[in-house]
């Protein structure tokens, strides 16, 4: 989980500088600060289950098992990339881990996480879907008829809301009348809220409700809480949080929370942490390279894939 | 309504060079000083100030009452908008973006559209939706549509877009003081783009097509930030001895008719340009509308110049080139001249 937790981190600082040096363009939504949350939950998931992702969705699809190279090319938009360069970092998917696909409709995945949840009911294949959203999308009537639909049809999907206490500039509380992770019951389903920082916890919660969906037992709603170490895109350099506010969750960041428990507990050493770095910055180095290498996308492909 | 009219009429009157974004903003708060039924209501036109900073500003002016941010609800904000019409006030509501008006259809298209006339006139629904859209920002699929024709087809609605600071103002304050439901669409690659406003006080009526370069050999037709580009071409063009000219519709319905006739009855030739995918685009409309009655005056058919058959792709070279640029305009128009010259 540390070298996965390293890996979304690395990958997005290092777009971060591509991005800066204009390599890149469009929006850019890190995940910084987050990466216990999807890294705890995906741990829990087996090989071939599905998740459904946001627009802040780099995390969810490292954490799926994404190839880094393929990613970063997407955000390059070359040809090599997830999706051939059509869609950018606010819409990777990569089907063949699992991932059916970040989004830039805030709330929409609950539906399709459902949908595929149903599949899996229908083809009784035992697999689980977990669908990923933010707190911000408490508030869509998506979210409202989903997870609805999702409870009434027994299907095995897992919600998880990651609450980074933001959507934009507008808190958690002044857009949701009620935290998501209390509604469970409003829609017939346990419900939790969890330390999202805690990538232990997180993993151990997810566990529970992911066994609980495999076995035909209901939907489960869990909302990981967290925070948004960067602003809400590249561009955001809006001052409607305090500093104070963001070094106190700085201070809980979830990737040193790690070490500092692993350390102390001794099931790793520093030069195992080490040792792990070493191979993500590899891995970053030769993703990067090969998104500079990739060849542009050519003008024929703009109408190719409209239709099969 | 005091109105003074289009650009070409040069304005005596005092003007500055302001951006797109704050001659959108200024008629926000001059119609909010006018009238206080105006509020403005949208995901984060307050604290943040608006996606595209034009409500920058307006929360610290008029408070938490008139300037409310709202939740991620795109169904509410058309529908909130729409009971509040009913009941006296004159919202201004905002979507971010217009792809997430598709989340508000319903409100739009079966509430506010339909209410004034199922009830048998009994209401008015003074509202403006604000939306911004098109393409060349590098946003995608999802954040780059123009779909114009989806609304212009809904009887009960009215559809502006500006190509200017200039005409943005006008057209917004015009939109807010209407008295049936407008949509009102800002391209989002032009809100940074610079023009002359009026230091006084002016309005542009809806319904009104404006000419925005004289010509004799082809008249142009199109709206929003292609109107630039349209510009352009007639540029690159003019270097080669073809004069054109460019119509901007500005308001899609009502259609200024008599407008695109009047020039394609002068220049006998006309080249219809919209961004959003071609096939069922609004310039199919504005074609139809020239072919029904100014078949006469046409020289060669009416040809279209419009986005590709697919979303909008993220990698710049695709979504430049599934978009009309200066250089395909230019080249329509050539082919719309050959054989006539
Ligand atoms: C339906 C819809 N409305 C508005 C937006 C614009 N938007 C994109 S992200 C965002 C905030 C989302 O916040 P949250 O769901 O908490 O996710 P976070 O960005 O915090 O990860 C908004 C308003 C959108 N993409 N989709
Ligand atoms: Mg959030």
């Amino acid at each position: 989980m540390y070298r996965t937790m390293r890996r979304i981190r690395r990958f997005e600082e290092t777009a971060e500088v591509a991005y800066r040096a204009a390599k890149m363009r469009g929006a850019l939504h890190f995940y910084i600060g987050e990466e216990a949350s999807a890294t705890g939950v995906c741990a829990a998931l087996n090989e071939g289950d599905f998740i459904t992702s946001t627009h802040r969705g780099h995390g969810h699809c490292i954490a799926k098992g994404a190839r880094l190279d393929k990613m970063m090319a997407e955000l390059y938009g070359r040809t090599t990339g997830y999706c051939g360069g059509k869609g950018g970092s606010m819409h990777i998917a990569d089907v063949a881990s699992g991932n059916l696909g970040a989004n830039g409709i805030v709330g929409a995945g609950v539906p399709i996480a459902v949908g595929a949840a149903l599949g899996s009911k229908l083809r009784n294949d035992g697999k689980v879907t977990v669908c990923f959203f933010g707190d911000a999308a408490g508030p869509t009537g998506a979210f409202h008829e989903g997870v609805n639909m999702g409870s009434v049809l027994n299907v095995p999907v897992v919600f998880v809301c990651e609450n980074n206490q933001y959507g934009m500039a507008t808190h958690t509380e002044y857009a949701n009348a009620a935290p998501v992770g209390d509604r469970g019951p409003a829609y017939g389903m346990p419900s939790e809220r969890i330390d999202g920082n805690d990538v232990f916890e997180v993993y151990a919660r997810a566990k529970v409700a992911i066994d609980r969906a495999r076995n035909g037992e209901g939907p489960t709603l869990i909302e990981t809480i967290t925070y948004r170490q960067k602003g809400h895109t590249i561009h955001d350099s809006k001052g409607y949080r305090d500093e104070e506010e963001i070094a106190k969750w700085i201070a809980r960041d979830p990737i040193e929370r790690f070490k500092r428990v692993a350390l102390e507990a001794k099931a790793l050493t520093d030069e195992d942490l080490q040792a792990i770095d070493d191979e993500v910055e590899e891995a970053i180095t030769q993703a990067e390279e090969f998104a500079e290498a990739s060849p542009w996308p050519t003008l024929d492909a703009i109408e190719q894939d409209v239709y099969v | 309504m005091a109105v003074t009219s289009a650009p070409d009429a040069p304005a005596q009157a005092a003007t500055r060079q302001i951006f797109m974004s704050q001659a959108l903003h200024e008629a926000l708060d001059e119609e909010m000083a006018r009238d206080p039924n105006v509020f403005v209501m949208g995901e984060e036109v307050g604290i943040w100030g608006g996606a595209y900073n034009v409500t920058a500003g307006l929360l610290e002016k008029w408070g938490e009452a008139r300037i409310i941010d709202t939740p991620i609800s795109e169904a509410a904000i058309g529908g909130a908008a729409v009971g509040a019409a009913v009941t006296g006030c004159r919202p201004v509501a905002e979507f971010m973006y217009s792809d997430f008006m598709g989340i508000a259809m319903d409100q739009i298209v079966n509430q506010a559209a339909k209410n004034r006339y199922m009830f048998g006139g009994a209401a008015k629904l003074p509202i403006t939706y604000r939306a911004p859209f098109g393409a060349g920002t590098g946003n995608a699929a999802q954040h780059t549509q123009s779909l114009e024709a989806w609304f212009a087809h809904v009887p009960g609605l009215k559809v502006v877009t500006c190509s200017s600071p200039h005409d943005a103002k006008g057209l917004l304050k015009s939109s807010i003081r209407e008295d049936n439901v407008v949509v009102f669409f800002e391209h989002k690659a032009i809100y940074s783009m610079r023009g002359p406003v009026p230091e006084d006080e002016y309005t542009i009526p809806l319904g009104l097509a404006d000419v925005k370069r004289e010509g004799s050999d082809v008249s142009v037709v199109t709206y929003a930030r292609q109107v630039h580009y349209a510009l352009e071409a007639a540029e690159q063009l003019a270097g080669e001895g073809i004069d054109v000219e460019v119509v901007d519709v500005r308001t899609l319905y009502p259609l200024d008719v008599d407008t695109i006739l009047a020039s394609v009855n002068k220049t006998n030739h006309a080249v219809v340009v919209y961004e959003a995918a071609r096939f069922g685009g609004f310039g199919a409309e504005i074609a139809s509308q020239i072919q029904e009655h100014g078949f006469d005056d046409l020289d060669a058919p009416v040809l279209r110049v419009a986005g590709s058959h697919s979303p909008i792709p993220f990698s710049e070279p695709l979504e430049k080139g599934a978009i009309p640029d200066p250089e395909r305009i230019a080249a329509a128009i050539r082919e719309s001249l050959q054989g006539s010259r």
